[in-house]
């Protein structure tokens, strides 16, 4: 495709999506959170980030493995200016559509608000041209962007990142130098928002920092990575990385510490399905049944308000407990699917997490269950000296969840690493071949699914002690979907990836029930996830933080091209024949 | 012996008096409370916030308190020179783990001295430990639930925390307001119940159930749909086959709407008489041919003149107000409470604040009892009075009956029974 | 030596107790049915429970139910006989057809259009709801799903699950949360006609017509038309039918076309049904449609309307039927466990489905 109709194109593409991104309300909604006084509001930011974007895409040009892209800030401005230009014709039509019709009865937010968000308050025939002007601008801007220096480039990146991200978690970093003192506010308005003067200085400062210094930062890393593993370097960063791990609950306030407590629950599930999904390769849609086991087995067995079984026990003991129940779960649910192929095995099993929610909300059930009123009065975990912890406490439950986190990892890593993670693997490549040289595929699927039980009714456990009462709507399928998404952004059975995704998409977008840090993004989370699902799986299926292996399962065709061309492959490294990795 | 006592008690009282006199310092002598107390510095504002469920599929059930609670705040003007601070809502999304979190946020914020939350009793259950143990007093102006105050008969529900207060109604009190009417007024004694798996609509029919069945009559079948349902033949056949006389379906319009379009198709069914609850006394139901002669039962909503004694505004200037702001009529009953609620807590803080100077001491464990005294309260909705556990609505439940589906007014006012009786 | 045998007597072992697992369900399925049915005919004869008449209305409704699920579930099982994969966004595509159908037919409403002329205003409905349903299939086909032809199997599962998210709550953000209700199906449609002497409500007989009619049609594009020949070559083989001239794309591109046409028509037959349309009426209704693809025959067309059927009947008149009998309370609540129920069963009792699958060589299992 020529230049010019892949940059009119991706014009096209940014209009509708500016138009889209206006017409589900969320410029509208974001332009009351202010990022930098006194104009740069978060729904500008997002609605010129697509101009930005596609400038800057079509100043690169359709991705040619054969050649580099040409870099000209001169040529990039053009080619920039003109798709900005685009976008922006485009992004006008439900303007002007909202501002001449009334067509609010089905299209929700197509109303005056709209007309005066997206033409910055100054109506339709003046804001039109405005709106048109900015995208070109801002579109020309990332084509510009695109033709810089390398260091340059890479200079103004992180400066933006970082201003961006003190601008965005405002809560964490006043949190965080709250403890040292109330210093730091000076540099945010009463609305929170960023003061131009202290953006500049931080993104001026971070720019120079970057520039200057990443030939040592990276001399730096590459020292770490080559270090032999039980070098003093190594020990004393994973010794200073766990302190800090132990000693930021303390510092954070308890907002955050909140936060935190959800977000292990999350990366603790996520680790229970990547076993299951990651490194089993069994693809788990009712995951949140086993979730929900742990909880209504912990709040049955531990709430003095549960009728069908008074005694209330420790909730160490109705661990126990739980944790046979979900064994049996993992069996219950992992015999009849043991012979079907990975899509049936998905809805069987998405069926099997709806019976359990059904069940559990159900009538019939309700003198065990507690049907619609849930149970209530659950008591935390018992811990000595300290007495009932439970989520009035956060601060002291995140080191439980911490606790269980590390016997996730290490059960995880154990597994990995064990004669059964290798079944696993040799399973998920080929089953029938594996089945031929004499693996027990039946014992390793119904272990995949046990293992992943019993973890997830850890969690299960721990949501009821810390909520205080258990209602059914916290078990449906979108917590599953939530989970998988968590596992496949984060990198398929990837320990690490696991961690990571859930800490950037739970802890920033959100939970399905809880907002993350960015409270804004609430009623848009879903929707987010979905694009970055459908992203990831197109771009890049490993994840974020990919294991090696299945990296190399996923662009197989990729590194065969890339040997074919003589070149580097895609990590960097030389293509080597393959080796038996975990 | 006793002089003596009484001689060492009053020394000591006396004492105590000058100790305080002395580190005093001003001209006032606060004495903090077990509590804790908020200190509005001079210029600050007072700061209170809403708990509410403001997004996701239930964000109707909030809507009218985002909407009155600014009113309230607005009208009822500056305490003791003080400007109170509603800031931005808090968001519950209508469930536990929600309340939860958005209680800790709460009460992260020493500055926070009152809230206003929920609409959902399931979040209010997560959030009231917390809030509680912050020595926080919440008023709800929506949750219902009896397991969150008490059930009416001296026994503490089991979701009660100290601090908390509702102007809304108990279940148990709709409960036997609707089982009344039926069995007195509609003379109707066999009665099939649907609930949609909702704790606020499972509450409802339970209540119903035993107050009706105490007054004698026959539940033929107490069964349930789950939200998102369409085809309602099988449930609706399932009732059928029991020949109720009634069916009481307090539920929310999402199943509600699909299962009154089909109701008259099932065999057994074409004149079975339907009665709802204030979940579907909402414009999208109402406007249903066939929701035509439902009865209708629900807090009463016919305000009138009742007029909030602290910011003198009356229902219907209030009701007016509403749809001028929002563009339609609310989405939920409970938009009177939730103005009420605001001026009862804003009227205790001013009640109980200690002025010294510029400077606010409000006593935490003070601002409670003040709001447990209410008593005989006017506002919006009647005469607000609060009980030993919290319960502290005008205690009126209405039963219309919906004759014109092009005129909800006029519907709604068409008032065939309020409880308690007259 | 050693080793190998007892790693195959213990391979054995184990297989017998996964059977035996196996046996014991299907046995427990058999007897609960039994007992279930038995009950509900004691109490009919002891003059409780629903009427005869209420029966026979309750089937008709559940097979009219069942034939919209057929409808559905044609996209779900062309797509899997082409692709491999569950397009866990096909019952988005039914949405979105309702979506734009009620705008259509509210509009129409408002001005008078749709009583004065009944079938003109049905018909540009469809149109619209089949166009609505198309364009959304293609355009998921296109972005989602071209580049991700030769993944293994689970990434284009994954992918359509993020395109079902997406729409979902794209939709949400479009028309809000709220459900909104289709206009009264317009004239004669809301009588109640007698055919074979059991009343039918007009809409039912248009569902149940309508849905005949699609899928004779549908065959006879199969089985007689070029394009039609084209896609089963493709499903059969990718490669060899690329060898021998057929464009593999353009053929998918119909197929996903195709597919969303019948999703369309469906989209219709559901709002004159149910008339309550939101944006999350497409999930479930998607997965009992790809069950009933499931119990018919993965990739049998016929199979798949024979399931649809199939599985209304299941889901309406199971609950009352068979847990009714067992003494239950409150059994319509436990509708949807029915139907996944049904689904495990199926799976457990005849893998291949009622009809046997049509699968391509690449996708047999």
């Amino acid at each position: 495709m020529s230049h010019r109709r892949y940059s009119r194109r991706l014009g096209w593409i940014g209009g509708v999506a500016m138009a889209f991104v206006g017409m589900i309300g969320m410029i509208e909604k974001f332009n009351e959170r202010l990022l930098i006084a006194p104009f740069l509001t978060l729904g500008y930011s997002v609605l010129f980030g697509i101009p930005l974007l596609v400038g800057w895409l079509a100043a690169r040009g359709e991705p040619n493995p054969l050649e580099d892209p040409i870099r000209d800030p001169r040529r990039g401005a053009v080619t920039g200016l003109v798709t900005g230009f685009i976008a922006g014709l485009i992004a006008c039509v439900p303007v002007i559509l909202a501002d001449s019709l009334t067509l609010t009865r089905f299209l929700l937010n197509m109303r005056p608000q709209l007309v005066d968000a997206m033409t910055f308050d100054l109506g339709v025939p003046v804001g039109i041209i405005a709106l048109v002007a900015t995208s070109a601008v801002v579109g020309a801007l990332g084509g510009f962007l695109f033709g810089l220096p390398e260091t340059v480039r890479r200079g103004i990146s992180t400066a933006a990142m970082w201003v961006f991200s003190i601008t965005l978690f405002e809560a964490v970093v006043n949190d965080v130098f709250d403890f040292m003192g109330r210093g730091l506010n000076v540099v945010y308005t009463p609305f929170d928002a960023l003061q131009p003067w202290a953006a500049l200085i931080i993104g001026g400062l971070v720019y120079w920092l970057s520039t200057k210094n990443r030939g040592r930062v990276k001399e730096f890393t590459e020292k770490v990575k080559e270090a032999d593993p039980r070098s003093r370097l190594r020990l004393s960063l994973i010794g200073l990385g766990a302190l800090m791990v132990i000693v930021l609950p303390m510092l954070l306030g308890l907002i955050i510490n909140e936060l935190l407590v959800n977000v292990t629950l999350f990366i603790l599930m996520g680790l229970g399905l990547n076993i299951v999904v990651g490194l089993a390769g069994l693809l788990d849609l009712g995951y949140v049944a086993f979730f929900a086991v742990g909880a209504y087995g912990t709040a049955v067995l531990t709430s003095p308000l549960s009728n069908a079984f008074t005694p209330t026990l420790n909730w160490w003991v109705a661990l126990a407990v739980v944790m046979v129940l979900a064994t049996m779960a993992g069996l219950l649910v992992g015999t009849p699917v043991i012979r079907m192929r990975g899509d049936y095995l998905a809805i069987v099993t998405l069926g099997f997490g709806e019976i359990v929610r059904i069940l559990l909300l159900s009538d019939w059930l309700t003198p065990y269950f507690g049907g619609a009123q849930g149970i209530r009065r659950i008591p935390g975990v018992s811990v000595p000296l300290l007495g009932d912890v439970g989520g009035t406490r956060p601060q002291v439950f995140i080191y439980i969840m911490m606790a269980f986190v590390a016997l996730a990892v290490w059960i995880s890593h154990r597994a990995q690493n064990s004669r059964i993670g290798r079944s696993w693997a040799a399973m998920r490549e080929d089953e029938d071949v594996a089945e031929a040289i004499g693996i027990g595929t039946v014992k390793a699927k119904l272990l995949a699914f046990i293992t992943g039980a019993i973890i997830a009714a850890f969690a299960g456990a721990l949501f009821s002690a810390k909520v205080g009462t258990v209602f059914t709507n916290s078990f449906d399928v979108l917590v599953s979907i939530i989970i998988l998404v968590v596992v496949i952004v984060g990198g398929m059975g990837s320990i690490r990836g696991v961690i990571v995704g859930a800490i950037v998409l739970i802890g920033v977008l959100g939970g399905p029930k809880l907002p993350g840090l960015l409270v804004e993004f609430t009623e848009y989370k879903l929707l987010i996830y979905g694009a970055i699902l459908i992203f990831m799986m197109l771009k890049r299926p490993e994840g974020l933080v990919p294991s090696v292996r299945r990296s190399r399962e996923l662009h197989q065709d990729e590194s065969q091209q890339d040997d074919w061309l003589g070149k580097a492959g895609r990590f960097g490294e030389e293509p080597q024949p393959a080796t038996v990795e975990a | 012996m006793k002089n003596r006592k009484s001689m060492r008690f009053i020394a000591a009282l006396g004492v105590l008096a000058i100790v305080v006199a002395a580190c005093g310092g001003g001209g006032t002598d606060f004495v903090e409370g077990p509590l804790g107390s908020v200190t509005v510095e001079a210029g600050d504002p007072i700061e209170i916030r809403s708990l509410n469920v403001i997004s996701g599929p239930n964000a109707f059930l909030g809507q009218p308190n985002e909407v009155t609670v600014p009113f309230a705040v607005e009208d009822f003007g500056p305490i003791h020179g003080h400007e109170v601070n509603l800031g931005t809502t808090v968001d519950d999304s209508c469930n536990a783990d929600g309340g939860q979190a958005g209680a800790q946020t709460l009460v992260a914020d020493e500055q926070l001295v009152g809230i206003i939350g929920t609409a959902c009793s399931g979040a209010a259950a997560a959030a009231m430990p917390l809030v509680s143990n912050a020595g926080l007093t919440m008023i709800s102006p929506a949750n219902t639930s009896p397991s969150m105050t008490s059930d009416l008969e001296g026994n503490v529900g089991d979701n009660y925390y100290e601090g908390y207060f509702r102007t809304a109604h108990n279940d148990l009190f709709q409960g036997q307001a609707a089982a009344n009417f039926v069995f007195n007024n509609l003379s109707l004694t066999k009665v099939a119940l649907i609930h949609d798996g909702d704790p606020y609509t499972n509450g409802l029919t339970t209540a119903f159930e035993n107050a009706f069945v105490e007054l004698g009559g026959e539940i033929t079948i107490h069964t349930a749909t789950a939200p998102g349902a369409t085809d309602l033949v099988p449930l609706l056949t399932e009732v059928a086959a029991t020949a109720p006389e009634l069916i009481f379906m307090p539920i929310f319009p999402d199943p509600a709407i699909a299962l009154i379009q089909q109701i008259r198709t099932v065999a057994g069914l074409e004149e079975t008489v339907v009665m709802g609850a204030d979940g579907i006394s909402v414009e999208n139901f109402m406007n249903e041919p066939n929701s035509e002669g439902m009865y209708f039962s629900g807090p009463d909503t016919q305000f009138g003149t009742n007029t909030n004694q602290e910011t003198g505004v009356t229902g219907t200037q209030l009701l007016e107000r509403y749809v001028a702001e929002v563009g339609s009529a609310p989405s939920a009953d409970f938009w009177g409470h939730a103005y009420d609620a605001t001026t009862i807590l804003l009227a205790a803080i001013k009640a109980v604040a200690v002025v010294d100077g510029d400077v606010l001491h409000i006593d935490r464990l003070a601002l409670r009892e003040e709001v447990a005294a209410t008593s005989g309260f006017n506002g919006v909705i009647g005469s607000i009075t609060c009980d030993d556990f919290g319960d502290c609505g005008a205690a009126k439940i209405s039963i219309f009956q919906h004759i014109d589906i092009a005129d909800h007014v006029a519907s709604k006012a068409n008032i065939l029974y309020t409880y308690p009786e007259e | 030596m050693t080793a190998t045998a007892n790693n195959v007597r213990g391979r054995r072992f184990r297989f017998n107790w996964v059977d035996g697992f196996l046996w014991f369900i299907r046995i427990a399925a058999v007897i609960a049915i039994v007992v279930g049915v038995t009950g509900s005919i004691q109490n009919f004869m002891a003059g409780e429970g629903p009427t005869l008449v209420a029966w026979r209305d309750l089937i008709i409704s559940s097979i009219s139910t069942g034939f919209l699920y057929g409808l559905i579930a044609l996209g779900y099982s062309m797509v899997y006989g082409i692709l491999g994969f569950i397009n866990f966004a096909h019952g988005e595509v039914f949405m979105s057809g309702t979506m734009i159908g009620f705008v259509a037919a509210t509009i129409m409403f408002e001005n008078g259009f749709w009583s004065a002329y009944p079938w003109a205003a049905l018909s540009i409905v469809l149109l619209t709801a089949m166009a609505t349903s198309i364009s959304i299939a293609v355009l998921a086909e296109r972005i989602a799903y071209r580049r991700l032809r030769g993944a293994p199997r689970l990434i284009p599962l994954i992918t359509s699950i993020g395109v079902s998210f997406f729409l979902q709550y794209a939709f949400a953000g479009l028309f809000g949360v709220a459900p909104a209700s289709f206009p009264e199906a317009p004239g004669n449609l809301g009588r109640t006609v007698n055919i074979l002497g059991l009343p039918l409500r007009g809409v039912q007989v248009v569902v149940i017509g309508v849905a005949i009619a699609t899928m004779i049609s549908l065959w006879y594009y199969v089985t007689r038309t070029k394009a039609g020949r084209a896609i089963r070559a493709v499903a059969e083989d990718k490669e060899i039918a690329g060898l021998m001239g057929i464009n593999v794309d353009r053929t998918i591109v119909t197929t996903f076309a195709v597919g969303g046409a019948m999703a369309g028509v469906a989209a219709l037959m559901w709002a004159l049904l149910y008339r309550s349309v939101a944006f999350y009426i497409g999930f479930l209704p998607g997965i009992k449609a790809f069950t009933a693809a499931v119990l018919g025959g993965i990739g049998n067309l016929p199979g798949a309307m024979l399931g649809g059927v199939t599985l209304g009947l299941f889901e309406g008149v199971g609950p009352l039927l068979v847990l009714g009998g067992l003494g239950i309370p409150a059994v319509s609540q436990l509708r949807d466990a029915v139907a996944f129920a049904a689904l495990i069963l199926v799976l457990v009792f005849r893998p291949t489905g009622l009809l046997g699958e049509r699968l391509g060589s690449e996708n047999r299992a």
